[in-house]
């Protein structure tokens, strides 16, 4: 959900790239606190992962297609701090060398998947860790997280485009949220799998969270 | 036996990075060519065309790698190029970030 350049409004590109301005500075500070040396070939990983993966459109339904976002995948791995980092460089990266993603429409992009998307994810999967119990639970909360993330974040990219009178948040909103719920199926299930891969070569990986979430290095 | 230690645990993020050039080698050419879900409705409600204009060129617009003839070719280039950039560039945004391990010696203590 890329948003290209003239979809939106001059007030609501520059509105949203102040908060995700923001966002991102704290996000920023909170991850000088807190991110271990030990992790940042991590943190490179994760994103050449989910750079990749979002290279790979898979179809969903009657013509249309989608492919990963990957803030719950690094959420879970690295915490939300360095996730929203993480998104926000990829974006970056697709905006600046591929033009995927206008470059006015950045800090939306980056309000939308680097922001929403990594604490509609991470928030969700917290939460239903506490009501789920077991292995089966956490994949549960994995699944649902990820879909959340899909969901929220295409939510928020309908507001934008109804704020900009690009279309009527009456039509925006169904439209969006339709095709996105559908998309989210494919989130969680590559989440899934890619975190039940990364527990098979790295079985100290503790993905019931810690506080702060950080909890893989080396 | 440090250094063991050290050697297995850089197979691991290894083997995760491998994958990542992987699916942008192999996988990506392969993509759905089908539009997205934003740009779907783009279509379906006429607003599509908005987007043809960019505002600031791409170095390779639509993932793909000019002088490359075969388009498959051309875009498993791309995905390893951009693989690599942000492999690189989180890596060193990450160090710039990172504080030293301070348990460090105490080896493989996970950290809160």
């Amino acid at each position: 959900m890329h948003i290209p350049d003239h979809f939106l409004s001059p007030t609501t590109w520059i509105g949203a790239s102040a908060i995700s301005g923001g966002a991102l500075a704290y996000a920023a500070k909170k991850t000088q606190k807190k991110l271990d040396e030990r992790q940042v070939p991590w943190m490179g990983v994760m994103g050449a992962f989910i750079f990749a993966a979002q290279m790979v459109n898979f179809p969903v339904a009657g013509g249309t297609s989608g492919h990963l976002l990957g803030s719950m995948l690094a959420a879970v791995v690295l915490g939300p701090w360095p996730t929203m980092i993480i998104m926000a460089t990829i974006l970056g990266i697709q905006c600046l060398f591929f033009q995927d993603g206008g470059i006015t429409a950045l800090g939306a992009n980056i309000l939308n998947m680097a922001v929403v998307g990594t604490w509609a994810g991470y928030g969700t999967y917290r939460l239903l860790l506490l009501l789920l119990p077991g292995t089966w639970g956490q994949k549960a909360a994995l699944f649902a997280g990820s879909w959340m993330s899909v969901f929220l974040a295409s939510i928020v990219a309908a507001f934008e485009l109804a704020f900009s009178n690009t279309l009527p948040l009456s039509l925006a909103l169904p439209a969006m949220v339709g095709w996105h719920s559908l998309i989210g199926i494919g989130e969680g299930l590559i989440t899934v799998a890619v975190i039940q891969y990364l527990l098979r070569v790295k079985p100290e990986l503790n993905i019931a969270p810690i506080k702060g979430g950080m909890n893989v290095h080396g | 036996m440090f250094m063991v230690e050290r050697k297995k645990n850089m197979g691991r993020w290894i083997g995760l990075l491998v994958i990542a050039l992987a699916i942008a080698a192999f996988l990506s050419p392969w993509a759905s060519s089908s539009p997205d879900g934003l740009e779907r409705v783009a279509e379906d409600y006429g607003f599509s065309e908005k987007a043809d204009e960019s505002v600031l060129e791409g170095i390779f617009p639509d993932y793909v790698i000019p002088g490359l003839k075969n388009k498959g070719l051309a875009t498993a280039a791309a995905g390893i190029v951009g693989t690599a950039i942000t492999f690189g560039l989180l890596t060193l945004v990450g160090k710039k970030m990172a504080r030293p391990s301070a348990d460090s010696r105490k080896g493989e203590e996970v950290s809160d």
